[in-house]
């Protein structure tokens, strides 16, 4: 084998076309599924995919769908999800996943279909400039215009897609590419020029103990970057954490990296994060930061940010150093890499840590536990109106009687943030959530990714009737393949956090975010060959939610939730971690926060 | 400690060694484009033998935080070997090129002619009634001399952007 991708050696004679050593260099990459939606340009890949059996094609009914069921079944089993549309309308419907893709770290290789190399460039049918399109949605693409580089660009592809940061990977496949005859190649050992650092330096690891030695008021701040490790490094993020005895907070993508029935746990922090993590955040006197990016939701106002705090920064992408928030210690690894570093390091530097001011820093965060700032209030008299965080809480509790591994995905806005603060997450790779790049729409089709990967465990949609609705024609898929998804909609008849800033920030002017003319989601199950399911009130849920998990087919389960209900704690846009949000009882001072900053300690 | 970011901005000329691939420099340039940093000048050009890598030179500025996310962006592009911000690691000769076309008569031209023979400009065109100058040199000089030559009949200008690099037997 060569040393050198670009040169790796054709290792027999081209008798196979295009289309078949594609398939090939997929299987030789483990591939078992790919997502996605035929036409013109990709005839000849669906025509060698009907004369195989060991790579399965999932249907999807729109491409965004298969971007994000790929998401789904990449974040769910650490693999890479692959997804093949056509040229044009295909490939540009597969944008916003690619883009969400990217936002989030996941690993994918998206194969496009193109034109024939002699009509690119001339406006052809369904041509796109996808390469020109995709550039900035991805972490990187290819153009393959011979059909001889086939091979070596899918094995460069899974190597881009997976190594140091992953993200989504474009081929795009110009239609007499995949027809001519070509010549497979083994992957090259050895990548021309992408080889990210994954090993810490021993040096920054010895300034981060002596740090964290030393610390008065420490605080882990761990984001996706964790899972995306492996399971290993959430093993050893809790190893640390116990060993330590710090608190910890875990970013909205981080969510399961540590389990959340720890008591170290503070919950999430950020905009929607718990009193505990954000005050722990802002009073910090050593921040250890994990596979995290500071991103604008977790930090507030920049200038506000844990000002008091020595930062270490372990991230695997060195963009995300010094990016929004100057660091102290930057460590560019991978995150298990890292945290086993440090594990050592810890264990071989025989300096006590300050116990007496560990001791008072868990005095002063269980003061800000007591707060418990997640608290609602639900009537339980029958007949009254469902709050959405009960809803979730009634939906977590049901299901620990559940035998299975339970994935849960969701769209985005409330139902998203409820869904992160009340149903805990004891495990990686089992919460999956649009974060970067917010995508409504996502859920349905990401979930249909889980279960594909995980045909015998419970996955659930969490969503909002608004957002379900952008992907709503992925059902087709759910039926046609039975898969026994569960969306469990908290269906307020809004665009709940659109309303919500109308609110708190916009004088009540509830502009274009009411979701009139609703579909009946009964019926809509039932039009797809799903069961419907709907509950109105508090005293049904119980039953909706237990009929919904004894279900074996899709579900539909539609909650009524009280639409005036927001989401809280929250900190505006704006503000600082002090100034947060508690309740509806301090709303009216919202618009207030933006101007002055109100300190509600 | 608290959050002190130092806000002066710099001008910074950083040099990427790139696999010489398709739309490699749409990448570079769409990233500073994409992320809002500026671009003085630009060039590239392969640089070895079998023609498979490019150097691309770019003046930029900001500040010292934005130069080193410029450069970790960079970086952290598939194709990208090498990045170097030579105007951090240490001397480095920085060079353009421009072509200059003046236009006019009588004593004017004369002058301009003698300023030119001044910045050891060469005359590599000339009619009666214009010279074109080739000059080469730091941005700053070919700035003196464009700025001499606005009132002597300046007509048009074409600058190459700089090329530059390490002093002494650094390479990046």
């Amino acid at each position: 084998m060569s040393a050198d991708a670009s040169e790796a050696i054709a290792s027999e004679a081209a008798t196979q076309s295009g289309a078949e050593v594609l398939l090939r260099a997929l299987r030789d990459q483990g591939v078992e599924v790919i997502f996605g939606y035929p036409g013109g340009a990709v005839l000849p890949i669906y025509d060698a995919l009907f004369k195989q059996n060991s790579i399965r094609h999932i249907l999807v009914r729109q491409e965004g769908g298969a971007v994000h069921a790929a998401e789904g079944y990449a974040r769910s089993t650490g693999k890479v999800g692959v997804v093949l549309v056509t040229s044009g309308p295909g490939a540009t419907n597969a944008v916003t996943g690619l883009v969400d893709a990217l936002m989030d770290s996941i690993p994918i290789v998206c194969l496009t279909g193109q034109v024939p190399t002699h009509l690119i460039g001339n406006d052809a049918f369904q041509e796109a400039d996808t390469t020109g399109i995709t550039r900035p949605a991805t972490k990187h693409n290819y153009l393959v215009k011979r059909a001889d580089d086939l091979a070596r660009v899918v094995h460069e592809a899974f190597y881009v897609a997976r190594t140091g940061r992953p993200g989504p990977v474009v081929i795009d496949l110009p239609k007499d590419v995949v027809i001519a005859k070509a010549r497979y190649a083994e992957p090259a050992t050895v990548h021309r020029s992408y080889h990210p650092q994954t090993e810490p330096d021993p040096g920054q690891i010895a300034k981060a103990v002596a740090l964290l030695k030393a610390a008065r008021r420490p605080m882990v701040y761990a984001g996706g970057g964790v899972i995306n490790a492996g399971p290993e490094a959430s093993a050893l993020l809790t190893k640390f954490v116990h060993t330590t005895g710090f608190p910890i907070t875990n970013t909205l993508m981080g969510l399961g990296a540590f389990p959340a029935s720890d008591p170290r746990f503070l919950g999430m922090l950020g905009m929607h994060g718990t009193y505990e993590a954000n005050l722990a955040m802002h009073g910090c006197d050593v921040l250890l930061a994990i596979g995290a990016r500071f991103d604008d939701r977790v930090t507030g106002r920049l200038n506000a940010f844990s000002q008091g705090s020595q930062k270490i920064h372990i991230d695997i992408d060195p963009s995300s150093v010094n990016k929004n928030v100057p660091v102290e210690v930057p460590i560019i690894a991978d995150a298990g890499r890292a945290l086993a570093a440090l594990l050592a390091a810890w264990h071989a530097d025989p300096t006590p840590v300050d116990s007496q001011a560990l001791t008072a820093w868990w005095r002063q965060i269980d003061v800000w536990r007591a707060k418990d700032s997640l608290k609602f209030t639900q009537d339980m008299q029958p007949g009254s109106i469902i709050k959405p965080q009960y809803a979730i809480q009634r939906l977590y509790a049901l299901t620990r009687a559940v035998k299975q591994d339970i994935f849960i995905t969701t769209e985005v806005g409330q139902h998203q943030m409820w869904a992160a603060q009340h149903f805990r997450f004891e495990q990686p790779n089992h919460w999956m959530t649009s974060g970067g790049l917010g995508t409504m729409g996502y859920g349905l089709p990401a979930a249909m990714g889980v279960q594909i990967a995980h045909p015998d465990a419970l996955v659930i949609d969490i969503a909002g009737e608004a957002s379900v609705l952008m992907n709503i024609q992925e059902m087709g898929t759910l039926s046609q393949y039975k898969l026994p998804v569960k969306v469990f909609i908290l269906n307020n008849e809004y665009m709940g956090m659109v309303r919500q800033w109308q609110e708190l920030l916009h004088g009540g002017r509830y502009s274009e975010s009411y979701s009139a003319a609703l579909p009946d989601f009964v019926k809509l199950a039932d039009a797809f060959h799903a069961k419907g399911l709907r509950a109105q009130t508090v005293d049904q849920l119980d039953e909706v939610i237990r009929a919904m998990l004894a279900c074996d087919t899709a579900v539909i389960a539609d909650i009524a939730v009280d639409p005036r209900e927001n989401c809280f704690p929250m900190i505006p846009s704006g503000a600082a971690h002090n100034e947060m949000i508690l309740g509806p009882e301090h709303e009216d001072q919202a618009a207030g926060v933006i101007d002055e900053g109100l300190v509600l300690v | 400690m608290p959050n002190s970011i130092d806000t002066t901005l710099r001008s910074a000329t950083i040099s990427v060694l790139v696999e010489n691939e398709p739309g490699i420099l749409a990448r570079v340039v769409g990233l500073f484009s994409g992320r809002g940093y500026n671009i003085d000048s630009l060039t590239v050009a392969p640089v070895d033998a079998g023609g498979t890598r490019s150097r691309i030179n770019i003046v930029t500025s900001g500040t010292p935080m934005v130069i080193e996310q410029i450069k970790a962006q960079l970086d952290r592009l598939v194709p990208v070997h090498r990045v170097a911000d030579l105007s951090r690691e240490g001397p480095h000769v920085a060079r353009e090129m421009a072509l200059v076309k003046v236009l006019g008569k009588g004593e004017a031209r004369v002058e301009a002619l003698r300023i030119a023979e001044t910045f050891r400009a060469r005359v590599v065109d000339t009619t009666i009634e214009s010279f074109v100058f080739e000059l080469t040199g730091a941005t700053d000089k070919l700035n003196a001399f464009i700025e001499l030559m606005r009132p002597l009949g300046l007509a048009e200008v074409s600058r190459t952007g700089v090329a530059a690099l390490a002093r002494g037997a650094r390479t990046i």
